[in-house]
């Protein structure tokens, strides 16, 4: 195979305990650490593995937001990847209209296979993937635990609720990766000095033919409702005491 | 009206309770005509335990070779076949729903709402953001179908004294050949399924060992609970990955949820908010379990497990 597509999203990096807004307009996203989601930095380190198997030629990685996204792409860039997009736009968009995105560029890059986490873990929507499988008319393989790719097809074990299963994919395919499939290597020094000099295009979303549209707004933020600290027992006699006072065993 | 199309979740021979949750939460949407929509090879023992469920108006049948699994790819056109009528369609927020569901809405030409913990209208919802630590209130277009995820965790399930009609539904889309289903590896357990049992006990990285894992499987069987673990567990290779309660593996919300040599970060607090009573066994007084647990014993594991399987035994 060819070209490999990656989809990196610039989000609250995961160590960050958020906070809603006072006014409940938001999220406090303010001087917050920001990362790679940790589902697309295993989709890139799987598209690494794949090309270093001599099984693709290309990875390209592809964020899309402002500016301030380019940190990921470099940081994408100094993983390994070979060549970078971003989709500049500061506008508000739904899944569906990302869905668009990677596929306007998937045709136009004539992919053979995106590779993208199975959930940001800012939204937890879990549901581009799927989304772009479906306007792009091709497979998907979501919550991928191993990825074997075998000519024009790819044999892919999903995690799923009931344990494992394998399903087999025809290429141009969509893989979604679950926590599972590799641990992404560490960046070193040099590569980062060497992705300085590797390409990072700007694109916009009329250059691929894509209008921003958010069918489903977001009208207010709150925090959850907390549970109590409840007591706190010293041995096991108590706790089973307590236990059979609430009628649970 | 709201005309809502529920798509049943089973394992080929018997019906998720995940459905009769979305059913639950359907029917918080004022005056909703529910239906139910089974697509499988062999749907009638299926379909009559779907027709049984408290508040279902019809249960449609599709019935196929190419549904003796479920692959999205191969069941969305059928469920984008027989949605035209409906003003919702909803799934449940497991893997075969968060799979199978926004295929469903891209060929429908709309966005998803996942996981709905609350419904506040017919088009408008509150849903889990960041990891549980934000919810979220939405509104969706009323002259769009509507498709969510059900957050199954946060509804109870319903009554089973119905007799809704059973339809077979005309399924006879064509379905692509591009994507093939090979095998399904599940864990033989015949302990209680993770996602409805009442009781749950669940292992952190403080087992330290797969082999030390016997010692929670032996508090599950005194009991007759299911078993959970943390991320952190499972990336050791202590325990199998379906095991995984938090933000990227299962939600759920036993009436009893104990956890074992588990610190309770807040990806895995999420998967457990919702649990009726929540007991957390640590040797480390300061671990953030304790700050959700409704009973807490700071102990060592080893120690105290055998003994606590021994007093409920």
């Amino acid at each position: 195979m060819d070209k490999i597509i990656v989809g990196l999203k610039r989000v609250v990096d995961y160590n960050v305990r958020v906070q809603v807004k006072s006014d409940g307009s938001g999220v406090e996203t303010a001087g917050v650490k920001m990362s790679i989601n940790p589902f697309d930095e295993i989709a890139l380190e799987e598209a690494l593995r794949i090309r270093e198997r001599g099984e693709a030629s290309e990875v390209i990685a592809v964020s899309i937001g402002g500016s301030e996204a380019q940190q990921q792409l470099r940081t994408g860039l100094a993983m390994g990847a070979d060549r970078a997009i971003l989709v500049k736009t500061d506008e508000g968009l739904d899944a569906l209209v990302v869905a668009r995105i990677f596929k306007a560029i998937a045709e136009r890059e004539s992919a053979d296979l995106v590779l993208l986490g199975k959930q940001a873990i800012d939204d937890d929507s879990s549901v581009m993937g799927q989304m772009l499988a479906a306007i792009w008319d091709r497979p998907q393989a979501t919550f991928a635990s191993e990825v074997a790719i075998d000519g024009n097809a790819a044999r892919v074990t999903r995690e799923v609720d009931a344990g494992l299963e394998t399903i087999e994919v025809d290429l141009p395919a969509v893989i979604t990766a679950d926590l599972r499939l590799n641990e992404p290597r560490y960046v070193k020094l040099p590569d980062i000095m060497k992705a300085k000099k590797k390409p990072l295009d700007e694109i916009g979303l009329a250059d691929l033919g894509v209008q921003a549209e958010l069918q489903i707004t977001e009208t207010s933020f709150e925090p959850p409702a907390d549970r109590q600290r409840g007591i706190v027992v010293d041995d096991v006699a108590s706790l089973v005491t307590a236990l059979k006072d609430k009628g649970l065993v | 009206m709201a005309k809502i199309l529920i798509i049943a979740e089973h394992d080929g021979s018997a019906l998720n309770p995940a459905t009769g949750k979305c059913v639950t939460c359907a029917t918080e949407i004022d005056g909703a005509e529910i239906d139910v929509l089974v697509m499988a090879a062999s749907a009638t023992d299926i379909a009559a335990e779907a027709a049984s469920i408290d508040g279902v108006n019809k249960v449609l049948t599709a019935e196929r070779d190419e549904n003796a699994n479920a692959v999205a790819a191969l069941q969305a056109p059928q469920v984008v076949a027989l949605a035209d009528g409906y003003s919702h369609v909803f799934g449940p927020s497991t893997t075969f729903g968060k799979d199978l569901m926004p295929r469903v809405a891209a060929l429908l030409g709309v966005n998803q709402v996942s996981d709905i913990m609350s419904v506040q209208g017919p088009y408008s919802f509150k849903r889990p953001i960041y990891a549980g630590n934000v919810v979220v209130s939405v509104d969706a277009p009323a002259d769009k179908t509507l498709v969510a995820t059900v957050r199954t965790a946060s509804y109870q399930a319903p009554g089973n004294d119905n007799t809704a009609a059973i339809e077979a539904a005309d399924c006879a889309v064509e379905l692509p050949a591009h994507t093939r289903f090979v095998e399904a590896r599940s864990g033989d357990s015949d302990r209680p399924d993770l996602q409805t049992a009442a009781r749950v006990v669940a292992g952190g990285r403080a087992f330290a060992s797969e082999e030390n894992f016997e010692l929670l499987y032996k508090l599950a069987d005194a009991i007759g609970a299911g078993v959970g673990s943390s991320r952190a567990a499972v990336d050791a290779g202590y325990i199998a990955p379906e095991t995984q309660v938090g933000q990227t593996g299962k939600i759920i919300a036993p009436d009893l949820y104990i956890a074992v040599g588990i610190s309770g970060a807040i990806q895995h607090i999420t998967g457990i908010k919702d649990a009726g009573t929540i007991v957390a066994i640590n040797k480390d007084a300061e671990a953030p379990i304790f700050e959700v647990a409704d009973i807490g014993l700071v102990a060592d594991l080893f120690q105290v497990l055998p003994e606590l399987t021994d007093a409920l035994s």
